[in-house]
């Protein structure tokens, strides 16, 4: 369902995607999983038609993006890691504006915005601007807006950052369910480990840029001889912390930025 | 189709949702209609060139049209920085629409203004020639508004950020507005502030205006309508050109 071969993607000298390679099946829940700035929104980014690769192979759903834009951005969904509402309009407008340009017929719209504003308990605030939501409710309404238009893959970076735990679980047996009865394949990327041990079928880890280890979250375990995926990570990766923490890593891209305009 | 209209209403939502927006943007067109107006008004007068605030409210119209739309178009760099952008980047929808129908959007506000801009001008003194051509003159806002919106929109798709706000309004948007013929006749220029008038699109959306508004024209209002079509036209192919290419 989701093929890359070869991907690479350079940022200026920077290879923020090194060579990587690698298939999920449909129906699959595929887990991608890195330590900060090890390049998984960059490939996400890459498979969803937002960023060109330098070099290397995408199929999505038996279609190649780089011929077919459209084709392929009609059969996934996406939950970005940073925000992607407009604060001014509401989440009721939100979601409209999504349906229409995802061309969800008129006279279904509106029952399957009510099911999903429902799914994430903001039907009763749907008329606020998202402006006042607080970051827990945004994040929610980013999650249902990305499901609206029955996606056949969805793509999910860091989807469950900054909610708390009844919210997570509650939203990954929706996920889990979509998947078994509506064959959705999933791809998603966390930081929560024990949440890619519960729910993926199967794991790649990446660390700069390169994919360092990829199997079911009991051959990661096995390959590395410990008992929770958590460790084997840190076995596979090293317990050293990366110098770019989330919000350094974006100044620190901000400034990237503004040196290669002026150069 | 839907494409176009549903970012259309979503700019027009944002814009009348602004309030402070649209009283904030009327104030320069007012202190320069009082100002210029009635400061310069006797010296145009012992000129032999009439009546300022006449020869001066289509100028005034314009440059509040000029401001609002490249305003409209430059908006987008918002999109980009509050991450808006992808999520009509990653929709199954083609770029041309896309772009259309943030251009149509923040072309009805500026037209909108514009308007505003009219009443305005007619409660400090301005008399509109013939009721007749009142039509005529929002053909003219009209087209000013998409020309300077989908400039604006164009110049966004380069802009990962504010940082050359500044520029553009210092080096594009300023010398646009005063060498185009809003302030002071054409006539009688010297020749090089002749050229320079003559190259600036601007220029000919003031004069448009003003035929409409008060019956005179410098370069005559089939040029004016011309010369406005195909810059349009071409802005927006460079413009969805540039548009395409955005990588957020
Ligand atoms: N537009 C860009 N310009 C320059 N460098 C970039 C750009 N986008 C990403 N990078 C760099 O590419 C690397 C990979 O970034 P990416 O966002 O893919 O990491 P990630 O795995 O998603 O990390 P995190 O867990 O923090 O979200 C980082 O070093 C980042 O600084
Ligand atoms: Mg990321």
């Amino acid at each position: 369902m989701i093929k890359a071969k070869n991907l690479t993607k350079k940022f200026g000298e920077f290879i923020a995607v090194d060579n990587i390679s690698f298939n999920v099946e449909k129906a699959e829940i595929f887990g991608f999983l890195g330590p900060n700035g090890a390049g998984k929104s960059t490939t996400i980014k890459m498979l969803t038609t937002l960023l060109h690769p330098t070099s290397g192979e995408i199929e999505i759903n038996g279609i190649n993006p780089a011929q077919h834009q459209d084709k392929v951005r009609e059969s996934f969904g996406i939950v970005f890691q940073d925000p992607s509402l407009d604060e001014e309009l509401t989440a009721y407008e939100n979601m409209n504006f999504h349906a229409v340009l995802y061309k969800v017929p008129f006279d279904i719209r509106k029952p399957r915005i009510e099911e999903l504003l429902n799914f994430v308990e903001l039907w009763d605030k749907r008329n606020e601007f998202v402006k006042n939501y607080s970051g827990g409710m945004k994040r929610r309404l980013e999650i249902a807006r990305g499901f609206l238009h029955h996606p056949k893959i969805i793509f999910l970076d860091e989807p469950t950052l900054g909610l708390d735990p009844q919210t997570r679980n509650y939203m990954w047996n929706y996920i889990n369910d979509l998947n078994k009865k509506e064959q959705t394949t999933v791809f998603f990327t966390t930081h929560y480990m024990e949440e890619a041990d519960r729910v993926a079928d199967r794991i790649a880890i990446i660390d700069h840029g390169k994919i360092v280890a990829s199997g079911t979250p009991e051959q990661l375990k096995a390959q590395t001889g410990k008992d929770n995926l958590e460790d084997a990570f840190l076995e596979l990766t090293g317990s050293k912390i990366r110098e770019e923490e989330a919000s350094g890593l974006d100044r620190m891209r901000m400034h990237s930025k503004m040196w290669r305009r002026r150069r | 189709m839907s494409t176009i209209y549903i970012l259309w209403l979503r700019q027009i939502k944002r814009y009348l949702r602004s309030r402070s927006r649209i009283i904030g943007s009327l104030g320069q067109p007012v202190l320069f209609l009082v100002a210029l107006g009635f400061g310069f008004g006797p010296i145009f007068q012992k000129a032999g060139k009439g009546n300022y605030i006449e020869f001066l409210a289509p100028g005034i119209i314009a440059m509040s049209i000029l401001f609002t739309a490249i305003f409209s178009g430059v908006e987008m760099i918002w999109d980009r920085q509050f991450g808006f952008l992808k999520e009509t980047l990653v929709a199954p929808v083609s770029r041309l629409n896309i772009m259309i129908g943030r251009v149509f959007g923040g072309a009805t506000a500026s037209v909108f203004q514009g308007i505003i801009v009219l009443v305005i001008s007619m409660i400090a003194g301005f008399r509109v020639h013939s009721i007749g051509l009142i039509l005529l003159s929002l053909v003219f806002m009209i087209l000013i508004s998409l020309l300077f919106t989908a400039l604006g929109t164009a110049i966004a798709s380069m802009l990962e950020d504010f940082q050359g706000f500044q520029l553009i309004m210092s080096f594009l948007v300023m010398p646009l507005f005063f060498l185009s013929g809003a302030l002071f006749p054409l006539q009688g220029l010297p020749e090089a502030m002749k050229i320079v008038a003559a190259v600036d699109p601007l220029s000919y959306g003031v004069d448009g205006l003003r035929f409409a508004l008060t019956g005179a024209s410098h370069f005559g209002i089939g040029i004016d309508f011309a010369v406005l079509i195909i810059i349009t036209f071409l802005l927006l192919i460079v413009g969805s050109f540039l548009f395409s290419r955005i990588e957020v």
